[in-house]
């Protein structure tokens, strides 16, 4: 027997862990529903609910186990299903928000955090299906507590469905409206996607894509803090330097994902999917992606110099995390949601971060405009046109992009929203005064770039 | 270096805290009640502080892994003493290839 770990290992594990924040964001099971489908209602909901509580009734008792045994955070188990927009697909709006509810109450029979996949892929066009799924949405969020909602209206290899752009802005707005007394928490549990990936364990984007099995683990790791913490250490590091060394933070992060899927697929028995490598921040101070770049030296996040640091950090975290894992998915980027990190939230509020480089952040980055409050008074035009302008940046450079902002009910930019826990809260940030009505009115298809026509 | 077999039951027992008398003995006693077996044991003092780190085998042991980690940080807590409990494929995963 040799003693196989120095004491500076040992210690530098405990540290990122009780110090820098280090933990494993989330355990997500994903779970094909599409053998449950039925004509009616109340059988449906019934198949979906034991479907549910009987493949995941473990998932919270496993995640807690495997948290103690290795002494690491696990802060979220959830469970992603097929998209109810297919899996239930005879059903009306109404009876969509039957099966949000089936959904909700199975996730609180179980314990989950959060249920994904009440969605619909419309890139090309609707199915009926999908128009109840898209119809019920604002309903079915604001009377939930635990679903969350995604649509993807995009892909490079179809182009962007202009009519889907329309209506979710409506729907984006009408979830705000429907849930106006908490700060429109039923937007902040709906994401519109442009290539939405097909095994995401991260909220409110997940589903349990149409290619997966019939059941997998995903799991999604967390770490802003201790890639913040590397970069301060070396405030000389030139760029070469400063990406090795986040390379290596981000792998030995991303093993703690690997080890941990494995460990939960083992004991539930059901196949490992991927590790995301997606560095997700929290609203915990020290916990944040602006702290890293403002780390790598810009007074705030937001100033020039912004998406150069995050394109490093971002190709750098993937780089050392392909590395440390079998099968890497989902997202896999640095996320920047505003309101879930303290160091977004300060430089929105210091007037230097806007909308516009947070557009073009996302040009770099997983994964799009997230958790941005808007005014009250935004036009659901003006929200499809964030949407449309989102879109295109995903179709154009074949990566996913993503929406979630929450139009914040009688609010004005300069005040605060608050949504509690991990969603955080955050100023309302300025949106361009002059329309897209026109533009977002045309309606049609935009169509897929030449290039994808890669065959 | 050889690597350790992907079954082990070993953890890492780390201790920091405030020194004083009889940490050692405190977990050491603790450990032997519940057959865990010691394999390497190394402690310093930085500025008053302890630090100590033990390699222990879980396989003949009378406790589970999450029961002794409840245990030790309990216990610790109360003498002012910050104990963590770990499966070694922890430090395993993330240091080694």
């Amino acid at each position: 027997m040799t003693i196989t770990f120095a004491r500076e290992e040992i210690q530098q594990t405990i540290n990122m862990i009780q110090k820098e924040n280090l933990d494993i964001r989330t355990i997500t099971m994903g779970i094909s529903l599409l053998d449950c489908s039925s004509d009616d209602i109340g059988k449906l909901e019934t198949k979906i609910y034991d479907k549910i509580t009987k493949n995941a009734g473990r998932l919270v008792e496993v995640g807690e186990q495997i948290s103690a045994r290795y002494g690491i955070p696990i802060i979220n188990k959830r469970v992603s299903v097929t998209p109810i927009a297919i899996a239930a697909a005879q059903m009306n709006s109404e009876e969509m928000v039957r099966i949000a509810k089936a959904l909700n109450k199975a996730a609180r029979e179980i314990g989950i955090n959060f249920i994904g996949g009440f969605s619909a892929l419309v890139q090309k066009g609707f199915t009926n299906g999908d128009l109840a799924l898209i119809d019920s949405i604002p309903q079915a969020l604001s009377e939930t507590e635990f679903v969350c909602s995604s649509v993807n209206i995009g892909t490079t290899k179809a182009g962007i469905n202009m009519d889907a752009v329309l209506k979710m802005g409506k729907i984006i707005l009408k979830s705000a409206q429907l849930t106006a007394d908490n700060d429109g928490i039923a937007a902040a549990k709906l994401v519109v996607f442009c290539n939405a990936p097909e095994d995401n364990p991260f909220m409110a984007g997940a589903f349990h894509g149409v290619g997966e099995p019939e059941r997998v683990i995903n799991v999604g790791v967390s770490g802003p803090g201790v890639v913040a913490k590397v970069v301060k250490e070396h405030p000389n590091a030139d760029f070469s330097e400063l990406s090795n060394l986040i390379k290596q933070t981000s792998f030995k992060i991303t093993r703690m994902g690997e080890l941990i899927g494995r460990a939960a697929s083992k004991s539930l028995n059901v196949p490992f999917g991927i590790v995301d490598l997606s560095l997700a921040p929290t609203p915990a101070i020290g916990d944040s992606v602006a702290e890293i770049l403002e780390n790598m030296g810009l007074e705030r996040c937001g100033t020039h110099g912004t998406t150069a640091a995050l394109a490093l950090l971002n190709d750098a975290v993937k780089k050392g995390g392909a590395m440390a894992s079998s099968h890497v998915g989902g997202l896999s980027g640095a996320f920047i949601p505003v309101s879930e990190d303290a160091g977004m939230v300060r430089a929105v509020e210091e007037g230097a971060l806007t909308l516009d480089k947070l557009e073009a952040m996302t040009c770099v980055c997983s994964v799009g405009l997230d958790m941005i409050a808007l005014p009250g008074d935004v036009s659901a035009e003006t929200i499809s046109a964030i949407i449309a302008d989102e879109a295109a940046i995903g179709m154009i450079n074949k990566k996913t992009t993503a929406v979630r902002v929450i139009p914040a009910i009688g609010k004005q930019a300069g005040d605060r929203v608050e949504f509690g826990g991990l969603l955080g809260g955050a100023p309302i940030i300025a949106i361009h005064p002059y329309s897209s009505n026109l533009f977002v009115h045309r309606g049609g298809r935009i169509p897929a770039p030449i290039i994808s026509l890669t065959n | 270096m050889t690597m350790p077999r992907e079954e082990s039951n070993r953890a890492i027992i780390t201790v920091i805290g405030r020194d004083q008398i009889g940490i050692i003995a405190w977990v050491s006693g603790r450990l032997a009640e519940c057959q865990v077996n010691v394999l390497d044991i190394s402690q310093t003092i930085l500025d008053e502080f302890f630090t100590m780190i033990m390699i222990v085998d879980l396989e003949p042991a009378t406790i589970e892994i999450d029961g002794l980690a409840q245990t030790l940080e309990q216990e610790g807590n109360e003498k002012g003493l910050q104990v963590k409990v770990q499966h070694e494929d922890i430090f395993r995963f993330m240091h080694r290839i």
